[in-house]
């Protein structure tokens, strides 16, 4: 006997109980705190402190706790939350040039004025387990030595001096929100890179691999990659100046590429550009390579029909939180329409099979 | 919930919602593009929906959510419950008693009403977009109103299958100028759309586009002469109330393959149970 199904209500709020059980885990392990994720898994909160675009590493903690773990998870969160905060203004564009810089490298030139700063980074570590970590050992204080002054001018600069590289001339118009417009194409840089800060850092890391290995290659070079907190400032109205109203660590990527000149243009490098919440260096890298890949028309170049020059493809496609919500509602209920589907197999089958029959009898 | 705004999005959000749905319905069928919000559900899971019935939602409104025609499905139940934390309102199962309607996947089997509100949760809001992956070409095929690509389409099936091979989401003509995707409800519930009293909106959360059918709008599926649109559905009565005109769900008995076939408009068929009538399979 049949009885329609009652009582999801009731099945939701179990699941949800369960939920909360599973992320707690055995309880005779101590509890995480907010500020031992946001001390001690800071890349897991970089992450989704850019892709949620909110910087706040303490509600970006308290998502990766919530999500146990799944950063698309917390992202979402982010995103849910940032949606109801009030939008007051615009900040002045921030200065990276000016930026405290905690790890600066280039890899076009040996030595540059403000030099090569490794900071913390894993490239030149072996990748052991390190076993003493599972043992719980404190880990002894790096040297320190005094802070370089700020100030430390980009590469792209003495490129710039020669005419060597495109020139970068600032764009005084308001960059439109895609937060609050529709994403609509054709899109241009401005709005291009503000999809690109926030997109799946794995989507786009492998748009950027798939240039580099000959779908659009656009022969890049990391001119600059510098990470560290630089200033914020703000307009007041009413005070009618900029004051500083906070901090944010950036990581920005300034690629090098190859442009062979035009007849009216002598040849000249070109620019990829990469800016990102937080210290997320892999992210930035491959943001600044597919913004190089979406701007072959601007530069007169052709399109290969490569994923990344397609900008359309690229940034609709980006967003981690609409393709896994879209991707996971198959989970949903779908039998009204499978059902319709069901009946029109049938219906053909029924076709096939008696066209059959009276082949036979003819 | 004191937190949040009367339905969780804010009055600014909810006017940048309310015009699109005006010029929606000042366009009917024209894809309105509209800046959707990130909602504490995921894409795809009916946002689109939740920010129209957000906008258009006022105290005083009784709100029924189905989804696939019942109102217990789980996801239906799940945005009820927001619904009715985000605004305190009364909600309800019954068609006719509702002011606001919101719905994956079906239209209900009772006449809608003036007054009355039906709104679409719609995945994929471009009827040419499996013809033609790009928005930008696709937006000028509405703008040319270039639709040959869909009859070709349409005619392919037919010389393949011998019948429209569409069954669900059939696209339709409004008012002889928009083809518009109807959201995938099944193709038997078309002829509901045309000339229907109540106002019909369409909202795609993660595609950022919202549509609308005001009262009593021409809507035409498409066809040709000799193959003319047909209703379809299960060709059974209803095993619980005995219904001979309502769309039919399928559901499995035994591990035999037995079957029995039911209402998918749950309220439709509690209504008729309540007044007497008795399918075969009924206890």
């Amino acid at each position: 006997m049949y009885v329609a199904v009652k009582g999801g209500e009731s099945a939701i709020e179990n699941a949800h109980a369960w939920l909360a059980e599973e992320r707690r885990g055995d309880k005779s392990v101590a509890e995480l705190s907010i500020a031992q994720i946001r001390e001690q898994l800071s890349l897991a909160v970089n992450r989704v402190m850019s892709e949620g675009s909110l910087y706040d590493a303490d509600l970006a903690a308290l998502a990766i706790k919530q999500a146990r773990g799944d950063l698309i998870e917390a992202i979402f969160l982010i995103r849910a939350y940032r949606t109801t905060l009030p939008r007051f203004g615009t900040s002045e564009p921030v200065k990276t040039g000016e930026m405290s810089c905690d790890r600066r490298v280039s890899a076009t030139f040996k030595d540059v004025p403000g030099g090569q700063v490794l900071g913390p980074t894993f490239d030149y570590t072996h990748r052991l387990l390190d076993f003493k970590l599972a043992a719980e050992g404190e880990t002894p204080d790096a040297p320190a030595r005094e802070a370089g002054p700020g100030d430390v001018p980009h590469v792209a600069e003495f490129l710039g001096r020669e005419g060597l590289i495109e020139e970068a001339p600032r764009d005084e118009a308001a960059p439109p929100d895609l937060t609050r417009e529709p994403l609509e194409m054709p899109a241009g840089r401005a709005l291009r890179l503000q999809a690109l800060t926030r997109a799946d850092e794995g989507f786009t890391l492998g748009l950027a691999y798939s240039t580099q290995r000959g779908y659009a290659r656009n022969h890049a070079f990391v001119g600059e990659l510098r990470i560290g907190a630089v200033p914020v400032e703000m307009e007041i109205p009413e005070l009618g100046f900029a004051v500083e109203i906070g901090e944010v660590v950036l990581t920005e990527c300034e690629t090098v590429n190859q442009f062979t000149g035009s007849k009216t243009e002598p040849p000249q490098f070109t620019r990829g550009y990469g800016l990102v919440f937080g210290q997320t260096e892999r992210k930035a890298i491959s943001m600044a390579l597919v913004d190089r890949a979406l701007r072959w028309q601007e530069l007169g170049e052709d399109n290969e029909g490569a994923p990344a020059q397609d900008a359309e493809f690229v940034l609709y496609h980006a967003d981690n939180i609409q393709a896994t919500g879209f991707l996971e509602h198959i989970k949903l209920p779908h039998y009204v329409d499978f059902q319709s589907e069901l009946e029109l197999v049938r219906k053909l089958r029924r076709e096939v099979a008696d066209n059959r029959t009276r082949e036979a009898k003819e | 919930m004191s937190d949040y705004n009367f339905a969780y999005l804010d009055e600014q959000t909810k006017r940048m919602i309310r015009r699109a749905i005006l010029k929606g319905l000042a366009i009917p069928g024209y894809q309105v593009p509209f800046a959707s919000r990130e909602m504490p559900m995921p894409y795809g899971w009916g946002t689109g929906g939740v920010q129209v019935s957000a906008a258009v939602l006022t105290p005083g409104d009784r709100f029924k959510v189905i989804d696939q025609g019942a109102d217990d499905t789980t996801n239906a139940v799940s945005i009820r419950k927001f619904f009715e934390r985000t605004t305190g309102l009364e909600t309800t199962t019954s068609t006719a008693q509702a002011s606001v309607i919101q719905t994956r996947h079906r239209i209900p089997e009772a006449a809608l009403a003036e007054g009355q509100v039906l709104v679409y949760q719609v995945p994929i809001p471009e009827p040419l977009r499996f013809l033609e992956p790009r928005e930008s070409e696709t937006r000028k095929m509405h703008e040319l109103e270039e639709y040959g690509l869909m009859h070709v389409k349409l005619y392919e099936d037919i010389s393949r299958h011998g019948h429209i091979a569409t069954s669900y989401a059939y696209p339709v003509k409004v008012e002889a100028r928009y083809v518009m995707d109807p959201s995938p409800i099944p193709k038997f519930d078309n002829p509901k759309l045309a000339e229907c009293p109540a106002i019909q909106l369409f909202g795609a959360g993660r595609e950022q586009r919202i549509y609308a059918l005001p009262p009593y709008t021409g809507v035409v599926s498409l066809d040709f002469e000799d193959h003319p649109f047909e209703a379809s559905k299960a060709d059974h009565p209803c095993g619980l109330c005995g219904a001979e005109d309502s769309y039919l769900d399928e559901v499995i008995m035994d591990d035999a393959g037995g079957r029995m076939f039911v209402c998918s408009d749950t309220d439709h068929c509690e209504t008729r149970q309540a007044a007497g009538h008795r399918g075969k399979d009924a206890a």
